[in-house]
């Protein structure tokens, strides 16, 4: 493909200068993801990793610069309107609604769905192999389980680009790693284009192609994810790690 | 066992408190039905037509209360769950204060609004539309307990509403829910379950309420059972009366908790999610017109009474009022029946404290816990009149006759500010301990060095906001005074209540702003010098 096509492609998400006047940290994102692209995000604590993905998302504003989808700028829209849907680690699930009205939610506030949506409902309900839990409550399920419920109402509302907030902190080893598998799968075969910040390197090599290193409010480093098992990594990724040796 | 052995005197404390209470309140009852020397004949009572309409009011007028109360704290705490704007924390901190408040200052402001002359007659007036008096009765009732229940109301719903998670907010927003949405999905689950527990306390609080019945009732038509004992004793000096009048209270308000505390669970509040989000309904025109019209009508109720307070307090004859020797008398006893009642339901509620922690922390017992400190509350179902009378037939073969009236007014009010010293204390006493018992216990640390070393520091804060409230609620108590009070021993809040009572409106304009800045005072000084820097 000729180079200069492919600049004429926009790329699917990308930050210009966006700024954002955090309490006592000034933040400013430079970032470019393509479509079908998996990055995770890493950071330390309080780095401003979940601030990324709020401005993103739309939940905070910002102050200056552009968040642009696909070469449209989207800062004007309010967050119902943007081609995102986020999954967080806690409280993704309305206690009192069951299952399936928790995902039904996802595509029509008043839960009221058409025979088009029904479909996507059952096609999504199918690939994260929650059938059997459809008619239970939150309270009734594992947290494994719930964070399906999620992911299956992110599917159902096919927006491109799943934003996800370190949304498996809190489950055991196994069960992360097959809902990492799961959500890779998904990006696969959905393309859709996930932006996850988490915690966890180890979940970061399972799942990502890039990732971006936070420190203060800024993006340090943007690179391929693989680069955490370098040795000549840079010093920043050594700091983060825990790994500086010398 | 070792950690067990170390203290073997942890009960001693509480079985002194609770001691006292019993005898207190076993002695006062026992000295009632003594003294009653004929049969109680509660079916002469039960069937007495004046009795009977006490009580059907006492319900009505309860009920209403609390219904009213709720459906207008319900659309004021999502106005102020949605709305930022200046003052609001101010606003919401006084909120807190209005179950101290005194009830008779209120009742003055509300007076001075909404009197027979008061400023909206007087507005009126100037169209020639005479309103009368519509304040006394049922209308003055309600008004003013919606004045201290809807600030109650409001606190307890918009809690419930700051404790959705910000990720269901941010969630909503995504998923582009409308505000009936939000109401329903978000808000009415976590409102829900606080409402049972909400409406049963402030039933009970407008059902055994006295000062306010008092002072805006207007005649027998509009009493309280409560009223009715006051009445019995003052006027008739019919022991046997009050006597049958209070157990019928205090059979009806114990049913009532009996039944509210079994069928709605205390719902414990979750805490707030701390993560503010910005509620995605904010921008909606309906919920600004909504917040608006809610906001106005809060204004209205609200804002008037207080300004009258502050206001109508300067006048002419401020400073020959400020220099009556009566008003400092007053203020004088006032302060003393303060001081010794805060100081005693303090003693009384770390007492009971300190030793329920051990059952609860240590030994596993929290039923017998929860049982002993629900004994300290035992005023929330004994009314404070029949205490009173009680505890004077009691004590006045030991006690002169003539200093009976200030001893019993503190021990009444020292068990009426004892629930409130329990809710204040209890957390942070026990939390004390399960920080640090180990650790104390570990290092070997005597009682006398873990109290000034590790307990003192950590609950003087909620020690002096115990003993800041329970002076307050003391100088604003117009309850076992109104019985046992005489010329000569009189409290700021009966010497208001008399003059309201002989419409010298000027004199209880300057008593009652002068309360209300002692109040404040009291409560200043004892956060600040008890409460250390911090607090």
């Amino acid at each position: 493909m000729p180079e200069n096509t492919l600049s004429q492609v926009p790329p699917l998400l990308q930050l210009k200068n966006v700024n954002f006047a955090y309490k006592n940290m000034p933040m400013q994102f430079q970032l470019t993801v393509n479509s079908g692209e998996t990055l995770a995000i890493l950071g330390v604590s309080g780095s401003g990793k979940s601030t990324l993905l709020n401005l993103i998302a739309g939940f905070n504003e910002v102050s200056s610069g552009d968040v642009q989808f696909n070469g449209l700028s989207i800062i004007k829209l309010p967050p119902a309107q943007r081609p995102i849907t986020t999954l967080f680690q806690e409280h993704n699930l309305f206690a009192h609604l069951t299952v399936e009205q928790n995902i039904a939610i996802g595509l029509s506030p008043n839960l009221k769905l058409n025979t088009e949506q029904k479909q996507r409902l059952a096609n999504a309900v199918k690939q994260v192999e929650i059938t059997d839990l459809l008619s239970r409550l939150p309270a009734e399920l594992s947290g494994g389980q719930k964070q399906r419920v999620g992911i299956a109402r992110c599917l159902a509302r096919q927006q491109p680009l799943l934003l996800l907030d370190e949304p498996f902190s809190a489950l055991d080893p196994a069960l992360r790693k097959e809902m990492l598998r799961l959500i890779k799968q998904l990006n696969k075969t959905e393309n859709i284009t996930v932006l996850m910040v988490t915690h966890s390197p180890e979940d970061a090599l399972e799942i990502a192609d890039n990732i971006v290193l936070i420190e203060q409010g800024h993006i340090v480093l943007h690179s391929p994810a693989v680069i955490l098992q370098q040795d000549d990594a840079p010093n920043s990724i050594h700091a983060y790690l825990g790994t500086y040796s010398q | 066992m070792p950690l067990i052995t170390k203290t073997k005197y942890w009960w001693c404390s509480a079985t002194f408190a609770i001691s006292l209470i019993l005898l207190l309140v076993g002695g006062s009852f026992l000295a009632l039905i003594n003294f009653s020397q004929s049969e109680l004949d509660f079916t002469a009572v039960l069937t007495d037509s004046y009795i009977q309409h006490v009580i059907k009011f006492s319900f009505f007028q309860a009920c209403l209360s609390a219904i009213l109360s709720i459906s207008i704290a319900l659309p004021l705490a999502r106005a102020f769950s949605r709305r930022e704007f200046f003052g609001k924390q101010l606003i919401l901190k006084l909120f807190n204060l209005s179950l101290v408040l005194p009830v008779i200052i209120a009742v003055f402001g509300i007076v001075a609004v909404h009197g027979k002359s008061g400023w909206i007659n007087q507005f009126m007036s100037l169209f020639n539309i005479d309103t009368g008096h519509y304040i006394y009765g049922l209308t003055g009732i309600l008004v003013a307990h919606l004045f201290f229940n809807i600030p109650l109301a409001t606190r307890i719903i918009l809690q419930a509403i700051e404790s959705i998670p910000s990720e269901s907010w941010r969630l909503a927003s995504q998923l582009n829910l409308q505000p009936k949405h939000l109401f329903r999905i978000l808000e009415w689950p976590q409102i829900k379950p606080q409402l049972p527990a909400l409406f049963s306390l402030i039933f009970m609080l407008c059902f055994t309420s006295f000062a306010i019945v008092m002072s805006l009732g207007g005649g027998p038509d509009f009493a309280t059972l409560e009223v009715a004992i006051y009445q019995a004793l003052k006027f008739d000096f019919d022991i046997e009366q009050a006597v049958a009048l209070a157990i019928i209270q205090i059979t009806i308000t114990a049913v009532l908790m009996l039944v509210s505390n079994l069928w709605f669970k205390p719902q414990t509040m979750p805490s707030p999610s701390g993560n503010y989000f910005t509620r995605p309904d904010r921008q909606h025109t309906i919920s600004k017109y909504y917040d608006l019209a809610i906001f106005t009508v809060a204004a209205a109720l609200f804002i008037p009474p207080l300004l009258a307070v502050l206001l109508s307090g300067i006048n002419s004859k401020t400073l020959d009022f400020l220099g009556a020797e009566a008003l400092w008398q007053a203020t004088a006893i006032s302060l003393k029946i303060a001081i010794f009642s805060s100081l005693l339901s303090a003693l009384l509620a770390i007492s009971i404290l300190f030793s329920t922690r051990v059952l609860k922390l240590r030994l596993g017992c929290s039923n017998l816990a929860h049982g002993i400190e629900s004994l300290g509350s035992i005023i929330l179902v004994v009314p404070a009149l029949v205490l009173g009378t009680g505890l004077f037939l009691m004590l006045r073969e030991t006690i002169d006759v003539f200093s009976i009236a200030p001893i019993l007014v503190v021990l009444v009010n020292a068990l009426m500010a004892l629930p409130y010293q329990l809710r204040i204390l209890n957390q942070p006493i026990q939390d004390s301990f399960t920080a640090y018992d180990k650790l104390a216990t570990s290092l070997g640390m005597s009682t006398w060095q873990r109290l000034r070393l590790v307990e003192w520091p950590l609950l003087r804060k909620p020690i002096a906001m115990g003993l800041g409230l329970a002076s307050v609620l003391s100088l604003g108590d117009l309850s076992v005074i109104a019985l046992f009070g005489s010329q000569d021993m009189q409290t700021l809040p009966l010497v208001l209540y008399r003059q309201l009572g002989s419409y010298q409106l000027d004199a209880a304009a300057v008593t009652a702003i002068f309360l209300l800045a002692l109040c404040c005072m009291v409560f200043y000084v004892i956060e600040r010098f008890i409460g250390g820097k911090y607090a």
